[in-house]
């Protein structure tokens, strides 16, 4: 079996969500002005919903496999960003290979070595690899920056992908299908809600040095109505009681906020705009996954600590 | 018959190998895509760094125009041994050229003059050899003497980052990278020979300037 149902509530909140972008599509056709970025933006987001879409519809391992690629696109628009000495070549080969050593833990379900095989084995085995080498000119900031490009791209992902392992009778409402879907669309929407409120009202920058463009509106707004839309959506995918879908809106808006301006943090550091032109409107990988790098691993553990 | 199977293989390693190879296991990240001819005879001059490099400017073109796709190459590497001049000449269908020209040996650029004649476009590497990775050297003047002879012919500049990285000369280890492809406008034979090969230089180091690439050392 390649393919899997997902629960019923997930379906509804697929055909919602391509509801709004038929909307969405409409409406910039119908604006004469609207810039040609938005409907090229707008294009996009019918592949990425398509492609979630088919993550949902796979079984378990097909669904982590994509993730794993996800992973891997990330992390290779990190590595072609920093800069990297010639004589890590091997370095980076041994790098890319914990992508399908950590999705594989995924796929087992070994939740011990899924926890510790980034932050311990590779954080200690990829500096003994380097010190193999003999380069000592540039090792910290190689070790260094390597292991946090594995940190935010593969370690921090996977934790969305390890959701779909929590056992269906901990969410009787959609199973860990129901659980990943409210993180991805919460997180996504969160993105964009924040942008939106940052356009219309948005006048007091938050954090200028990093996002000049981020402002107080945005963030207020933006978190306001996440939490209002996790209030919503978790009774049909959620095992969660009122308090604690108030919190998940609440944790998702805000770690999602800091995972943008971190990551915007880097490419400011690095000196560029986005970090591909995979997605065209959008940037890259890493920058349309930018939020869940903050809030997979968080949400994860606020879901498993308190129904698992 | 054996033709027929040859081409259907060009084909299918292309479809099946060299595009996923390039565009899911590497990652172009294509400027002014839009410059690219739509039909040939035309010419793409790149700067070189690794194998990768032909296999990536033949992914800019769409897969039915695989058969108008002649990178010229080395005949005194890519023809060194039967079953690469057998790879290199059919499915990859390099033009071979002399890189030293033997007297009374003909005109070396003949096969290249032939397939513009039959519209076809070109990809040329005027450094003459990968060199050190990610270092551009100085361009040999064998595009000169096409442009000459093809008058209104367009030749366009294109740079090309981040393949040397991927996969450097004498390794044989491919680390993923995305890489990074420029297409500059096309410029056509101005008269001179010194003028033309400044005037494509210059249209190179202006590419090149248009990126801003991390340190590899």
């Amino acid at each position: 079996m390649i393919f899997a149902w997902p629960a019923q509530p997930v379906i509804w909140i697929l055909a919602g969500l391509f509801g709004l972008l038929v909307v969405a599509s409409v409406a910039s056709r119908m604006m004469a002005r609207a810039p040609g970025e938005l409907r090229q933006r707008i294009r996009t987001w019918w592949v990425m919903i398509a492609v979630f879409a088919l993550a949902l519809f796979l079984d378990r391992v097909g669904a982590i496999a994509l993730f794993g690629l996800v992973s891997f696109i990330a992390f290779k628009e990190y590595l072609s960003l920093i800069p990297t000495r010639r004589a890590d070549r091997r370095v980076l080969f041994w790098a890319y290979l914990a992508i399908p050593g950590q999705y594989l833990w995924v796929a087992e379900d070994w939740y011990g070595m899924f926890l510790i095989f980034i932050p311990v084995y590779l954080f200690l085995g990829l500096a003994l690899r380097m010190v193999i080498d003999g380069a000592t000119e540039g090792f910290l900031r190689a070790v260094g920056t390597l292991h946090w490009g594995l940190m935010i791209t593969v370690f921090s992902l996977s934790h969305g992908a390890y959701l779909l392992n929590l056992p269906a009778e901990g969410n009787p409402a959609a199973g860990g299908v129901g659980l990943l879907t409210f993180l991805v669309v919460l997180t996504q929407a969160n993105d964009v809600l924040q942008y939106v409120w940052g356009r219309t009202l948005g006048r007091h920058p938050v954090i200028p040095k990093v996002s000049p463009n981020k402002t107080w509106e945005g963030l207020i707004g933006g978190v306001a109505t996440t939490t209002l839309a996790a209030l919503l959506l978790a009774p049909l995918l959620t095992p969660f009681s009122l308090w604690h879908s108030l919190l998940a809106g609440l944790l998702i808006g805000i770690a999602g906020f800091f995972g943008d301006v971190t990551i915007s943090a880097v490419k400011r550091d690095l000196g560029v705009k986005d970090t591909s032109t995979l997605l065209p409107g959008h940037g890259g990988m890493l920058d349309r996954v930018d939020s869940l790098t903050f809030t997979a691993p968080l949400f994860f553990h606020f879901t498993y600590y308190l129904y698992y | 018959m054996r033709e027929r199977i040859v081409t259907a293989l060009r084909y299918l390693f292309f479809l099946l190998v060299v595009r996923p190879l390039v565009l899911l296991v590497l990652g172009i990240n294509l400027r002014h895509g839009e410059r690219l001819p739509k039909r040939g005879p035309a010419i793409l001059v790149a700067n070189h760094n690794s194998h990768l490099d032909t296999l990536a400017l033949m992914t800019l073109f769409r897969q039915s125009q695989l058969p108008q796709l002649r990178p010229v190459a080395a005949a005194d590497y890519f023809l060194s041994r039967p079953w690469l001049a057998w790879f290199a000449t059919r499915i990859i269908g390099i033009i071979p050229l002399e890189r030293q020209v033997k007297p009374g040996a003909g005109d070396p650029l003949a096969p290249c003059d032939d397939a513009l004649e039959r519209d076809e476009i070109l990809i040329l590497f005027p450094e003459g050899s990968r060199g050190e990775p990610e270092q551009l050297a100085d361009f040999k003047s064998g595009i000169a003497h096409l442009a000459k002879r093809h008058p209104g012919l367009p030749v366009l500049p294109v740079f090309l980052h981040g393949l040397g990285k991927a996969l450097p000369r004498g390794e044989r280890l491919l680390v993923p990278f995305f890489c990074d492809v420029f297409i500059g406008e096309a410029i056509t034979w101005s008269g001179e020979r010194r003028g033309f090969m400044a005037e494509l230089e210059a249209a190179m180091a202006e590419l090149a300037a248009e990126g801003d690439f991390p340190a590899w050392e």
